[in-house]
């Protein structure tokens, strides 16, 4: 398959099953929420290394939130439940409960109920006060700017981690300005996330290395460094390559990225130096969900 | 189906007791059957049709037409299913209730909404003392659920209260609030003497300053977050609490009572 030029490879990317969960940020102005968000969300770029994979959803306007002032929802995804609710747990108590003005409220109420303020109340010392308001628990935990509202749980659901594609491209600058209009447009695409920094990847891995500490390394065949040294996948005119890694809350939100991605890709084309689209493809050796680029481009 | 409608035909001079008429019990009953149950009535018993005339079926959607101050536990542990009375309820009125929705046209008597668990009840007219508060002798009162007076209540409202929510849109008496173990008392005109008297933790949300008694202390003037969420969760009432106007998040707190546990608020419109 070729779109403007770009070769679509007849292969697919291969997907693993994660616990994910949302949680909206507001605060007194979009600045102190985005901040807040931020913070929450760093450090949130692989499970391999960082306990979760973060990132931000969208920006919420102050008609969407549940206390009428600006936000963000941010997606948080886990290889299971107990190290979701950890994560959940210490990053809002580190990022959003520490940040001025900020409130924390749950994103998704049908599903598993994991502790979101329920135990970041404590840090009230016994001054909190709990509060049920529509059947939904809330805490106001007195702090120095005031109190911190947070609801008391949110929702965990069965998720989806690792939907990717490979952009190959004659140069950086190209392979780069063509993931950056990619992440633009996947980022309008609600219920996903591209966890990395910026949304780009350039240390895209395979499974296993030859030190048997590690679980992944560098994905040598697509190293265009490594082309002439090792079994490349790479033809002699691809100079650079990138990868985005989407989450998302299911199989078809990622579709749904994933072609709206690729698509932006293509749109840039041959004439940008854009020469194929590709997928971290493992032989099944990741996870269940195949994400094939021509099906969903199709 | 229309609704069960029960007609008062005479007004007896002892009490009645109306607790086996709930929606609940009820089901599947023909208009034959629950013409046949009996009512406690002073010290005797009296059929129900010798009280009401019945018309209709749907014993979910119970209709009382023309009550007034001597039927007692009307509503009572309801769960599931709507009680309209046309008129004044008597005592203990929605006791125990555990869900669905009771309105009352006229004014309630003591004891409504004690110990209530959850569902609405909704009083046009006054009620009396002890709304929503426990039964004498226990230490529990209201547990959850939603009372809306649009009158003024009695003494002692919401005396230990343990969750849920009451909303008075006149006034309430003194000792509105005592021994109140967690919950929320919004009071819109004025309040008497002894406020929160012994509370524990809870909130009395007033939009007139009351007359505090020296064991509150004043936190200062705060704009709350949870304010506007609560007010949007009166939103789907026929009250006055569902209008935005009346919603405010700038409130003077006040801690207390600190005679007690000391973690209860009294919140002041400001």
């Amino acid at each position: 398959m070729i779109i403007n030029g770009v070769q679509i490879d007849k292969t697919f990317a291969e997907a693993f099953p994660m616990k994910g969960t949302r949680a909206v940020i507001t605060a007194q102005n979009e600045k102190w929420a985005m901040i807040s968000a931020q913070a929450m969300t760093g450090f949130a770029t692989s499970v391999i290394a960082c306990g979760c994979e973060a990132g931000i959803e969208r920006v919420l306007d102050p008609s969407e939130t549940p206390d009428g002032r600006p936000g963000v929802s941010i997606l948080i995804f886990a290889m299971g439940g107990k190290g979701l609710a950890k994560q959940l747990e210490t990053r809002a108590g580190q990022c959003v409960l520490t940040s001025p003005t900020s409130a924390l409220f749950a994103g998704i109420d049908e599903g598993k109920q994991i502790p979101l303020g329920k135990n970041l109340r404590y840090f009230g010392d016994g001054f909190q006060i709990s509060k049920k308001i529509n059947g939904k628990r809330y805490w106001r935990v007195p702090v120095m700017d005031g109190e911190f509202l947070t609801e008391a749980t949110t929702a965990q659901v069965e998720a989806v981690g690792g939907g990717n594609f490979l952009v190959l491209a004659e140069s950086q600058p190209q392979a780069l300005a063509a993931c950056e209009a990619a992440i633009e447009e996947m980022r309008k695409i609600p219920n996903v996330i591209m966890p990395f920094p910026g949304g780009v990847v350039r240390s895209g891995s395979k499974v296993g290395s030859k030190y048997p500490a590690l679980g992944a390394s560098t994905n040598d065949a697509f190293c265009p460094t490594l082309k002439g040294i090792t079994q490349t996948d790479l033809s002699p005119e691809v100079e650079s390559v990138m990868e985005i890694v989407i989450d998302g809350l299911s199989k078809e939100d990622i579709d749904r990225a994933m072609r709206v991605g690729i698509q932006a890709v293509c749109d840039l084309g041959a004439e940008n130096g854009i020469r194929r689209i590709s997928a971290g493809n493992y032989g099944g050796k990741l996870g269940p969900f195949h994400f094939h680029l021509q099906e969903i481009m199709a | 189906m229309s609704a069960l409608t029960l007609t008062m035909k005479q007004r007896l001079d002892q009490r009645v007791d109306m607790s086996p008429l709930v929606c609940q019990k009820l089901q599947d009953l023909e208009p034959t059957e629950i013409a046949a149950i009996r009512l406690q009535n002073g010290k005797r018993t009296i059929r129900v049709d010798e009280l009401f005339k019945i018309k209709g079926d749907d014993t979910q959607n119970i209709v009382i037409e023309g009550s007034y101050g001597k039927l007692d536990f009307i509503g009572k542990e309801l769960e599931g299913g709507s009680i309209t009375v046309h008129g004044d309820a008597g005592a203990y009125l929605g006791q125990d209730m555990k869900s669905g929705r009771i309105q009352v046209t006229g004014n309630a008597g003591l004891y409504a909404g004690c110990e209530m668990k959850n569902g609405l009840l909704q009083i046009d007219g006054d009620a009396g003392d002890f709304l929503g508060a426990a039964l004498p002798g226990n230490k529990q009162g209201m547990k959850g659920g939603t009372i809306l007076v649009k009158g003024s209540v009695g003494e002692r409202a919401g005396d230990h209260m343990r969750r849920g929510v009451i909303l008075v849109e006149g006034d309430a008496g003194d000792y509105c609030g005592s021994r109140m173990v967690a919950g929320t008392i919004a009071v819109m005109g004025q309040t008497g003497r002894y406020l929160g008297y012994a509370m524990r933790r809870g909130t009395l949300l007033l939009w007139n300053q009351p007359q505090l008694s020296a064991t509150f202390n004043d936190c200062g003037p705060h704009t709350l977050a949870f304010l506007p969420m609560l007010f949007a969760s009166f939103r789907h009432l026929n009250s006055k609490f569902a209008d935005a106007s009346v919603a405010f998040n700038r409130a003077r707190r006040y801690g207390g009572d600190m005679a007690e546990v000391g973690k209860g608020e009294v919140l002041v419109k400001q």
